[in-house]
């Protein structure tokens, strides 16, 4: 496997602009450029998230190439999800040996349309879809669920709602931040039963955009990689009434095949639009949040940029290795009706990590050397199984 | 039930958004001037090439956004490519054959889509001059259709090579 | 879309000199159902409640045409009640002409007793007092719909004789 890591980041978010996408998301794309120090013909490829349903414009991702400046020809992809699986099949692209660099961003207009309603008509169209639930409908039955059993309390979402508006001051792209108690919340009316005002998301409009480079390609653009050593996505069946709405199952497999039981993390940032979706992902990936800051830039709650809002979860928990304040992070971003698809990628800043071998075989680090075979022969637990190659 | 219902094969699952988009202030510059009767479009400050309309407010060349400064390009300008339409199809509003044709306005870096008329179809070329018929000013709207359609000016042909780069 | 919009030009411009417009796309698909859905409708129509069922014993409300764990295709049919109990609930408080009530009701995921898993529907309730996890609920059929879901207009509390709704 190369070593592959972030290298920049850059975002944008207001509640609503006159702009078009693309005048949107050509500053955003410039300063993580910037940030990189990397001209636009030297990146290898480049991937964007997003979704035409939002826009009410089939293929408007072949438009979004306009702001890359793309003749000559360059190479690029479209996800129709979130950021994060565009950052995924970058990543792919890096392991392939077909790119060193690769800028990945996600765009999303929330104010051009009731965007509640646009993302549930994800949903089996069959039976579900025609009925016309919004967003917000899908998610009460979900936080009623883990409320009915105890797994949560309204106190515990209303306490996510305080500290992110809390975490969220000074952070220039959330749209809701500020002291508020978590008491003055809970007085607030059930405007959508079991829901209240502050567990739903605040929408925007805006981008985020990630560099991310392999090996010395990325040494060479920052002092301090955010080396992504494990990322996965999962997911669970479509239909919300068949499935374990509590213990989401996906985002449990994603952790497993992350092995984020391997070792503490500092930072975690989730992609939780509504507040019971953030409890119940923390429960899933097993954080400790006495260990863990959950969501220290306040979250996608407070800044719901559709498609942006998952890779803005990356970038945000890589920003936290940039700058130095943390050894190991985890990003995780959620796509599909009630937490359907989850993807976790955890990055760290150390650059020669020990390889943790699992218990099975003992807890000894081992050293991975450059151009040789990793020496464990099993699922190490932080990085696939296959050749590593590092630097020498 | 008395009796039983068909087999059910197909269903009607029809779904509709309601958007309110919006234009851009450098599209909208453009969309403003077809109110007034010009034609503006706006430069790339990288490559300098004039675009219009100015479509997303960007060069896509280049991948910057295009300048405040407005153009005024045209009124007249040359016929860079055309294709002759002979077939009849569902909501067609001219009576064929008629000629589709790429313009470059004058001062534009790239060419537009507009109808060409008052010309046989045998005699319209590349390179040719036209300029445009605008239609009664109380029509007008934001919207290209202020212009009815293009007629040959009567100006002498364009060499090729002085609108090769702009294909 | 304002007022503007509807009765002038069509067009709004904002404050910055953008111009704004409505755009208002719909899609009238048709969509052929397939066997499962197909014999699903097909009972809702005859008002009869279809449920797949796995090799584990499974039973799927709506019909699951592969078992999402196994990949198993499911073509095993049982009949369940038109009646069951409220899993989750959620309000809506401002229906819209697209949902199945033109008064606020409750969202619900009912399990259906027979079933193994939840189908999501709406429940004519007239507010939040009157809905409750664990509540027995039944289907009310639609007097008059075109194949399709809606063959269930929504779901009805079942009345507990000597008291209200259970």
């Amino acid at each position: 496997m190369r070593e592959v890591a972030v290298v920049s980041t850059a975002h944008s978010a207001v509640a609503a602009t006159t702009e078009t996408p693309i005048e949107t998301l050509i500053p955003v794309i410039d300063a993580a450029l910037v940030a990189a120090g990397l001209e636009r013909r030297q990146v290898d490829f480049w991937c964007h998230g997003s979704c035409d349903y939002l826009v009410g414009q089939p293929f408007s991702f072949v438009s979004a190439v306009d702001a890359l400046g793309a003749w000559p020809p360059i190479v690029e992809s479209h996800v129709e999800m979130d950021g994060a699986w565009a950052l995924y099949e970058a990543w792919l692209k890096i392991q392939t040996g077909e790119a060193d660099t690769a800028v990945i961003f996600g765009n999303g207009k929330s104010s051009v349309a009731n965007m509640f309603r646009v993302m549930a008509l994800q949903l089996d169209p069959y039976v579900e879809a025609p009925l016309g639930p919004d967003q917000i409908a899908l998610a009460g039955l979900q936080a009623r669920v883990a409320l009915d059993a105890g797994v949560i309390t309204e106190r515990d979402m209303a306490e996510v709602a305080a500290r992110s508006r809390r975490d969220a001051v000074g952070n220039p792209a959330a749209l809701v931040s500020g002291e508020v108690s978590v008491d003055d919340l809970l007085a607030g009316d059930k405007v959508r039963d079991p829901l209240r005002h502050h567990d739903i998301p605040v929408m925007g409009d805006g981008v985020t955009a990630v560099v991310i480079a392999a090996d010395d390609a990325a040494r060479s653009l920052t002092a301090r990689p955010a080396w992504i050593r494990a990322i996965d996505h999962r997911i669970d069946a479509q239909r919300i009434g068949g499935r374990d709405l509590i213990g989401v199952p996906s985002a449990v497999a994603a952790a497993a095949r992350c092995g984020l039981g391997a070792g503490r993390i500092d930072v975690a940032e989730i992609h939780a639009p509504f507040t019971h979706e953030e409890l119940l992902v923390t429960r899933a990936l097993g954080l400790d949040a006495g260990a863990t800051r959950i969501n220290p830039s306040g979250g996608a709650l407070v800044s719901n940029v559709l498609m942006a809002a998952g890779l803005a979860r990356i970038a945000r928990a890589a920003e936290s290795i940039l700058d130095g304040s943390a050894d190991r992070v985890l990003g995780h971003a959620t796509q599909g009706p009630c937490l359907q698809q989850n993807l976790v990628c955890v990055m760290e800043g150390a650059c020669w990590v020990p390889c943790v071998v699992p218990s099975s075989v003992s807890a000894r680090p081992t050293t991975r050397v450059a151009g040789q075979t990793c020496p464990s022969p099993v699922w190490c637990g932080r990085l696939p199984i296959g050749r590593l190659r590092m630097r020498a | 039930m008395s009796n039983e219902a068909e087999d059910v094969l197909r269903i009607r699952t029809p779904i509709g958004v309601e958007y309110a988009w919006s234009a851009g202030t450098r599209s909208s510059a453009y969309l403003n001037g077809l109110l007034e009767g010009k034609l503006l479009g706006k430069r790339c400050p990288s490559c300098s090439r004039v675009y219009f309309p100015p479509r997303n407010g960007n060069c896509p060349m280049c991948g910057v956004l295009l300048g405040d400064d407005d153009v005024e390009v045209g009124p007249n300008g040359t016929v860079t490519t055309f294709c002759v339409v002979n077939v009849p199809f569902l909501g067609q509003k001219i009576t064929p054959p008629y000629v589709a044709a790429t313009i470059l306005l004058d001062g534009a870096d790239i060419g537009m889509q507009h109808l060409l008329q008052e010309v046989d179809a045998a005699d319209v070329r590349m390179g040719m001059r036209v300029e445009p018929v605008w239609a009664p000013r109380d029509n007008w709207g934001p919207t290209m259709e202020n212009i009815t359609h293009f007629r040959p000016s009567g100006e002498p042909d364009v060499d090729y090579s002085d609108y090769a780069g702009q294909l | 879309m304002t007022d503007e919009m509807a009765d002038g030009p069509g067009y709004a411009i904002a404050d910055d000199g953008s111009f704004t417009a409505p755009l208002n796309l719909a899609y009238p698909y048709s969509r052929t159902v397939g066997p499962i859905y197909g014999a699903f409708l097909t009972g809702l129509a005859n008002h009869k409640v279809g449920a797949t069922v796995s090799a584990d014993g499974t039973v799927f409300v709506p019909p699951a045409e592969f078992h999402a764990s196994t990949g198993e295709r499911l073509d095993n049919w049982v009949d369940v009640a038109n009646e069951g109990e409220v899993v989750s609930w959620s309000w809506e408080a401002d229906p819209d002409d697209s949902q199945p009530l033109n008064r606020p009701f409750a969202w619900v995921l009912v399990r259906l007793d027979g079933a193994d898993t939840a189908m999501l529907h709406a429940l004519d309730v007239t507010d939040t007092s009157s809905v409750r996890t664990g509540m027995r609920v039944r289907v009310r059929w639609a007097a008059d719909a075109e194949p399709g879901i809606h063959a269930i207009a929504c779901f009805e509390p079942v009345e507990i004789a000597g008291g209200g709704p259970s």
